[in-house]
């Protein structure tokens, strides 16, 4: 069997080829409704996203803030659930060559059935799954499990990590490593930590993938000063608010895409 | 064998499932607990709280009415409710904030279902000088308003949570969010044997001490030990804080009743080890009440302590081991034990322990006379008898329309009280 076709490293090298930081886009699978985030995550991809986020909910998210928890809320009310964020990642994956991480809680992982899951990854063209509740540790069997299917696995790094634990992710680490920009839950944020740069720095010297930076990203200005300390950008809570500001699907999904646009121009600057 | 294992897990359960920022500070907080727990000084000075500011030991007192009522089972009543607060949760917090101390945290933050275990948060940061703020369910700040009015007297900001079910799970939730963000200099003091590694067995070690004396106690006052002993189960840190004692005696039944709310089968229950599935929340794996596609549902029990809809891992272990019996009292039976241990026995307990006093009821009638019966009294009612008044007065206003006894529940708290008013962000004045 050939593997499947490394698009996570390929959207790295493209972004690098054109002296950039990859751009990382979020949106919650199901919010308001299927058909919608479905539109929304095209519209980042259209507005020159290089790795689509998809969020999946999740009844009691603990590393996210209140802009996210409500997307995930209304993603629950519209009847998501790990089988329709599956169909969800392949009618995007149909529309789209931009590589897919699914982003959620372990649980419903866990209550679909992990090897049920990693297959119907594959089949969906899942590339890498994101899942913050699930370090390294907990994680044996289901590396495993992903390896051999090819879905890379994503572990996350946090300010406060020391660097046995930085030594850790990126041995376990495929496709690239989640730095946690700040101590806190997902949102956006005026400024960032002074120490980032040194950070990120060390863990970029150690990790064998690209190191993006994630949380609390929401500007163009502070997408372009992450750009230059790391391998991509992550921006999530910053396009659903986007998206929650309403609208027919048309508007919304220009409206994201048109500040998906202009945090890729902002990195290439 | 010794559980849980280096990495927190008992069997399939425990462990830490948590976001990676946190998890230096669950290794810095294992370290600690791993040094105090050898320190002869950390526990003197334990003790001397547990003793001179606490009041330890409770003693272990003979339900001798509710003994011969049964059929001449001898009942002991392990009295924690008689601990300083009224639960066994100062046992827990006093000893987290001591390691708090020793850790060079100065904030204390916690999570709060019936308000005990705040209440004993905030009693033991008043004690040692330390801010604290608590997080309690919106549902569980209108439920429970004269333990938020004590945890403000003691100085604690009590913060009601809007999300979810708005009880303690997301109460749980949001301190989790709090501690995320502030961990640097912050102690999240959970109160149950729940959560990430260490706290399942950290928990169970500050309340073991109910065990251990317990265990002594009756052994002089009975001369053996017990048949059973029961405790309600929550998140379980009453449970294990007296099982734990008892759990290499394999011939003593350990029985943990869990809150059956209107019913098993009506899906309105506590009962995460009867009617859960394995999965993970809040830290750890263990049984949860979850639907088919892993989102976490809602509990439902008339006392707060035990609308949670998870279970400390190592009592899911128990479980799995077939070292542990289930029982369930619903709300209804629970109200009738209270109402039985107060006028039989001169003793108002919590609502929570009601329903381990309404298993212990059964299980001493099947024992019979040479039956001997370890009940944890694991906390007192006083701070439930505002809604008790209101159970009694809607239970009679229900006779007096004729309704068939017996079968609807008798009260619904949740339903009746009026939502929640968008709380202020802090409720430190009285609400």
């Amino acid at each position: 069997m050939t593997p499947p076709p490394d698009r996570i490293q390929a959207a790295f090298s493209a972004a690098s080829k054109r002296g950039s930081a990859a751009l990382v886009t979020y949106v919650m699978g199901g919010d308001p409704d299927l058909a919608t985030s479905r539109d929304m995550a095209l519209a980042c991809a259209a507005g020159g996203a290089d790795i689509l986020e998809i969020g999946m909910p999740f009844s009691d998210p603990i590393a996210d803030g209140k802009t996210i928890q409500a997307a995930g809320d209304r993603a629950l009310a519209s009847g998501t659930t790990i089988a329709s964020c599956l169909r969800l990642a392949a009618e995007v994956r149909k529309r789209t060559p931009v590589p897919i991480a699914l982003m959620g809680y372990v649980n419903p992982v866990l209550a679909y059935g992990e090897e049920r899951f990693l297959d119907g990854c594959v089949a969906s063209g899942v590339d890498a799954l994101i899942l913050p509740d699930l370090p390294p540790e907990e994680a044996v069997s289901f590396r495993t499990a992903a390896a051999s299917r090819g879905v890379k696995l994503v572990f996350l790094l946090a300010p406060t990590s020391t660097p046995a634990r930085v030594a850790a992710a990126c041995d376990a680490a495929t496709g690239f490593v989640y730095f946690v920009s700040v101590a806190g839950v997902t949102g956006a944020r005026t400024s960032l930590p002074a120490d980032l740069g040194a950070k990120v720095k060390a863990v970029r010297k150690r990790s064998p993938v690209p190191v993006v930076v994630g949380f609390g990203v929401g500007t163009p200005a502070q997408a372009r000063a992450v750009g230059k300390i790391a391998d991509g950008v992550v921006v999530g809570s910053a396009i659903v608010q986007r998206i929650a500001e309403g609208g027919a699907r048309k508007a919304r999904a220009e409206r994201v895409r048109r500040f998906v646009a202009s945090l890729a121009r902002a990195l290439e600057l | 064998m010794n559980l849980p294992d280096a990495a927190g897990h008992y069997g399939p359960y425990g462990g830490r499932y948590v976001p990676e920022t946190l998890v230096p500070a669950l290794d810095e907080l294992t370290a600690a607990w791993q040094a105090a727990r050898r320190d002869p000084v950390f526990a003197e000075e334990l003790t001397r709280l547990l003793t001179r500011f606490a009041g330890r030991p409770t003693p272990l007192g003979d339900a001798l009415r509710m003994g011969a009522d049964a059929g001449g089972c001898r009942i002991a009543l392990k009295r924690e409710d008689l601990c300083h607060t009224g639960a066994h949760k100062i046992n827990n917090t006093l000893g987290q904030v001591l390691l708090a101390r020793r850790m060079g945290k100065r904030r204390i933050i916690a999570e709060t279902g019936a308000g005990q275990h705040g209440v004993a948060t905030a009693t033991a940061a008043a004690l040692f000088g330390m801010p604290c703020d608590v997080y309690m369910g919106a549902l569980d700040v209108e439920r429970q308003a004269l333990n938020v009015f004590r945890m403000q007297l003691l100085g604690a900001r009590v913060v009601p949570v809007q999300s979810g079910s708005r009880t303690l799970k997301d109460a749980m939730n949001e301190a989790i969010r709090d501690w995320v963000t502030n961990v640097e200099g912050t102690h999240y003091i959970i109160g149950s044997v729940a959560g990430p590694h260490p706290y399942p067995a950290m928990v169970r070690d500050f309340q073991s001490v109910i065990g251990d004396e317990a265990r002594a106690q009756i052994l002089q006052i009975a001369g053996r030990l017990p048949d059973a002993v029961v405790a309600c189960v929550g998140g379980g840190s009453n449970a294990m804080g007296i099982f734990s004692a008892f759990i290499p005696d394999r011939a003593v039944r350990l029985v943990g009743v869990e809150a059956a709310g209107y019913g098993l089968d009506t899906g309105k229950h506590g009962a995460a080890l009867a009617r859960g599935r394995p999965g993970v929340l809040h830290g750890s794996k263990s049984y949860l009440l979850q639907d088919g596609d892993g989102q976490i549902i809602e509990a439902h029990s008339i006392s707060a302590g035990l609308d949670y809809p998870g279970v400390g891992p190592e009592l899911a272990w128990l479980k799995d081991e077939g070292r542990l019996e289930l029982r369930q009292a619903t709300d209804d039976e629970a109200l009738d034990a209270l109402g039985y241990l107060a006028r039989t026995e001169g003793i108002i307990p919590a609502l929570e322990t009601a329903h381990a006093v309404a298993a212990a009821r059964d299980l001493a009638r099947e024992l019979g006379p040479r039956g001997l019966l370890l009940v944890n009294v694991s906390g007192r009612g006083d701070k439930d008898v505002q809604q008790l008044r209101a159970a009694s007065q809607e239970r009679a206003a229900t006779r007096t329309r004729r309704r068939p006894a017996g079968k609807r529940p008798a009260t619904r708290p949740r339903k009746h009280s009026p939502r929640a008013k968008r709380n202020p962000q802090s409720t430190r004045r009285s609400p």
